[in-house]
C-alpha cells in the first residue's frame, strides 16, 4: 500500500506548530497581563469583557478580510467604509425609521465593497491599488458628508441591537461577534464558494481552468469586506451612540494584524476565521493591558507596533521543506 | 496491477473514434498556426503529438480542450459534431487536459485537488462531502497506484513526481473520452518519469483515449500506440509506433522527410 504514516505524521506535526502560534501568543500575553497587571484590575471579568465588547467591531472586519486575504486579494479601505457606512445609518435614521437607518449603514457597507470588487474582478486592476485610493477617497466622503459633525445617535432600539443591549443576558455585541464568527467560519470551512475562494487565491490558473468563476469570486469577497465593514460601522455607532468620521480610522493595522497573526496567509491561499477572532481578541488585550500599565499613548504604539512586527514575523515564517 | 509493456495499436475498425478531428484550421490574424488537421483517436489508444518548437502542439491542445475555436474544420465526439464554447463545456463533455503547470493549488490538501472546481455537497445546506472526497480520491490513488503519503497530504510537501501523478489521477477521474497530456515528464527525474509513464500506459485499460505531446521520442516510442508528426502548423504524418523508427520521425519532425500525399 501506498501509505507512509511516520511522513504523514512529522508534516502534521510541524505544520501545527505553525497554526498553533496566535493561540500560544495569546496565552502567553495573557498571562504576562494576569501576573503583572493581576492588581491592576486586568483579571476582572468587567475588564475582560470589555476587551471583547470592544473588539467586536474589528472581529467583525477581521472575518470579511480572512475572505479577502485568502482570496489573494488585499483590502485596505474598511476602515474608511467603517465611517461612511455609521454615518449613512446615523444620517439617515435622524429622518426615517431605524430599519432604513441599518439598511443604509449595511448597504453604503456593501456598495463600497461592490465597487472595489468591480474594479479588481472585472477592469483587473490591482486590489492593493484600488483599496488605497478607495481608502482615501470614502475617508473623504466621510469628512465631507456631515462637514466633520459627530452624529448623535438616539433611538433605543438601534443601540440595543449594535450596542449595549443584550438579550438572554448576553450582550448584544458578544452575540454579533459569536454569529459572524460562527457564519463566517461554516463558509469559509464548509461551502464550496469558501474552497473557491482558497483555491482562487491558492493559484488563480488553476482555480480558472478548473471551471471557478475566479473573477466572481474576487468580487464577491470584496463585497463581503465591504458588508462586514458596514456591519462594523452599525456597531460602532451603537456602543458610542454616535456616528463620526474617525469611526474605523486607527482600525486598519489592528484588523491586518488580528488576521495575519492568526493564520491568513498575506498571499493567499490559506486562512482561519477562528484564528481571527483569537487574533484579534489578542490585539484588542494588548491595547487594554498596555494602557493598564499606564503607558502613554505614543509609547502604546510604539510598543503595540514592535510586539505586532513579532508575532507576524513568527507567523509567517515558512516551515522548512 | 502491472500492465503489459506495449499492447499493440487497436487497429482503427474494431470502434469508431473517441474523438475525431476533420480539416482542422487555425488562424491567428493572417497567420495560420494550424493547417488541414486531421486525427482520429480511438478509446484505449495512447497517441504521441510531436514536433518542434512552434509547431502548433499546444494550439492543438487548445482547440481540442476547448480553450480557443477552430477557425475552420470539424470536431466529432463519439459520432456526434461538437463546439465546445470554453474549456469548461469541454470539460463538462469528458474532455481533460494536464497541463505542464499541472494546475494544482499548491496549499491544498491532494483530496481537495482531485475535486477542484467540482467539489461535491451533501444535505440541504449543501456542506462540502469532505468524507467523499477523501474516500473516491484514496481509492483512485490506490487503483492508478500513485504513491503518495497521504490523500490529505498538501501538494507542495508532494515531489515532482508525485504531483504529476496526482494531475493525472485528477484527469483520470473526470475524463470520459479523452486526456491530453502535455509534456508530462518534462521536469521529473528518470525514476519519477518511468513512474508516470507507468501510470500513463495504465489509462489504456480504462477505456479513454490520450493524446500526449512529448519532446523525449525515447518516451514517446516507448508509451504511444500511434505518432503524429507536426511541422510549422502542417501535419506531417501519423505513422503506427510499431511500423516506424526514430529516424523517420526525426527526419518528419526536422523536414528532411517531406509530408506525402495523404
Amino acid at each position: 500500500m501506498a501509505m507512509n504514516t511516520s511522513t504523514m505524521g512529522n508534516l502534521t506535526r510541524r505544520f501545527d506548530l505553525q497554526q498553533w502560534v496566535v493561540y500560544l501568543g495569546f496565552l502567553a500575553i495573557f498571562l504576562f497581563f494576569a501576573i503583572t497587571l493581576g492588581d491592576s484590575g486586568f483579571l476582572t471579568v468587567r475588564n475582560l469583557s470589555n476587551i471583547v465588547l470592544q473588539t467586536a467591531p474589528a472581529t467583525v472586519m477581521a472575518v470579511g478580510l480572512v475572505f479577502v486575504l485568502s482570496a489573494g486579494e488585499i483590502d485596505l479601505s474598511f476602515g474608511s467604509t467603517v465611517a461612511v457606512a455609521a454615518l449613512a445609518a446615523a444620517v439617515v435614521m435622524q429622518s426615517w425609521p431605524m430599519p432604513l437607518g441599518i439598511l443604509a449603514g449595511l448597504g453604503a457597507g456593501l456598495l463600497i465593497g461592490l465597487i472595489n470588487g468591480a474594479l479588481v474582478a472585472y477592469l483587473r486592476l490591482p486590489s492593493f491599488l484600488v483599496t488605497l485610493a478607495t481608502m482615501g477617497l470614502f475617508a473623504g466622503i466621510a469628512r465631507s458628508m456631515t462637514n466633520l459633525r459627530s452624529v448623535p445617535v438616539q433611538n433605543d432600539l438601534f443601540t440595543g441591537i449594535f450596542g449595549s443591549g443584550a438579550l438572554l443576558s448576553i450582550p448584544s455585541l458578544v452575540l454579533w461577534t459569536a454569529g459572524v464568527i460562527l457564519i463566517g467560519h461554516l463558509v469559509y470551512r464548509q461551502t464550496r464558494f469558501g474552497a473557491h475562494v482558497i483555491a482562487t487565491g491558492d493559484n488563480p490558473r488553476a482555480a480558472l481552468v478548473s471551471g471557478i468563476k475566479v473573477a466572481r469570486i474576487r468580487l464577491t469577497v470584496l463585497a463581503i469586506s465591504g458588508l462586514m465593514a458596514g456591519l462594523a460601522g452599525l456597531l460602532y455607532a451603537g456602543r458610542l451612540q454616535a456616528a463620526r468620521y474617525t469611526l474605523g480610522e486607527t482600525d486598519l493595522m489592528t484588523v491586518i494584524a488580528a488576521v495575519i497573526v492568526g493564520g491568513t496567509a498575506l498571499n493567499g491561499g490559506k486562512g482561519s476565521i477562528i484564528g481571527a477572532l483569537v487574533g484579534s481578541l489578542l490585539m484588542g488585550m494588548l491595547n487594554n493591558g498596555l494602557i493598564l500599565m499606564g503607558l502613554s499613548v505614543s509609547d502604546q504604539m510604539i510598543v503595540r507596533g514592535l510586539i505586532i512586527l513579532g508575532a507576524v514575523a513568527v507567523s509567517l515564517r515558512e516551515p522548512n521543506r | 496491477m502491472a500492465e503489459p509493456a506495449l499492447k499493440p495499436a487497436n487497429t482503427q475498425a474494431d470502434s469508431s473514434p473517441v474523438l475525431s478531428l476533420r480539416g482542422i484550421q487555425k488562424n491567428f490574424g493572417g497567420v495560420t498556426a494550424i493547417e488541414n488537421f486531421s486525427l482520429d483517436l480511438h478509446a484505449g489508444e495512447i497517441v504521441a503529438l510531436v514536433g518542434d518548437n512552434g509547431a502548433g502542439k499546444s494550439t492543438l491542445v487548445k482547440i481540442i480542450s476547448g480553450v480557443h475555436p477552430p477557425s475552420e474544420g470539424v470536431m466529432e465526439l463519439s459520432g456526434e459534431a461538437v463546439r465546445f464554447a470554453d474549456a469548461s463545456v469541454a470539460r463538462e463533455r469528458g474532455i481533460e487536459v494536464v497541463y505542464q503547470d499541472l494546475a494544482l493549488a499548491d496549499q491544498q490538501p491532494v483530496y481537495m485537488n482531485m475535486f477542484l472546481g467540482r467539489e461535491p455537497v451533501r444535505g440541504p445546506l449543501r456542506v462540502l462531502d469532505r468524507r467523499g472526497m477523501i474516500e473516491a480520491t484514496e481509492k483512485l490513488v490506490r487503483e492508478l497506484d500513485v504513491r503518495i503519503p497521504s490523500v490529505r497530504a498538501t501538494i507542495r510537501n508532494l515531489s515532482g513526481g508525485q504531483r504529476q501523478g496526482v494531475a493525472i489521477a485528477r484527469a483520470t477521474h473526470w475524463a470520459t473520452k479523452l486526456i491530453l497530456l502535455d509534456e508530462p515528464t518534462a521536469a521529473l527525474g528518470v525514476a519519477e518519469t518511468a513512474k508516470v509513464e507507468e501510470l500513463v500506459a495504465s489509462l489504456r485499460a480504462r477505456n479513454i483515449a490520450v493524446l500526449i505531446i512529448s519532446h523525449s521520442l525515447d518516451q514517446v516510442f516507448r508509451l504511444s500506440d500511434r505518432i503524429c508528426v507536426l511541422r510549422r502548423g502542417r501535419q506531417i504524418g501519423v505513422r503506427r509506433t510499431n511500423d516506424t523508427d526514430k529516424n523517420e520521425i526525426i527526419g518528419m519532425i526536422t523536414g528532411l522527410i517531406e509530408s506525402e500525399p495523404a
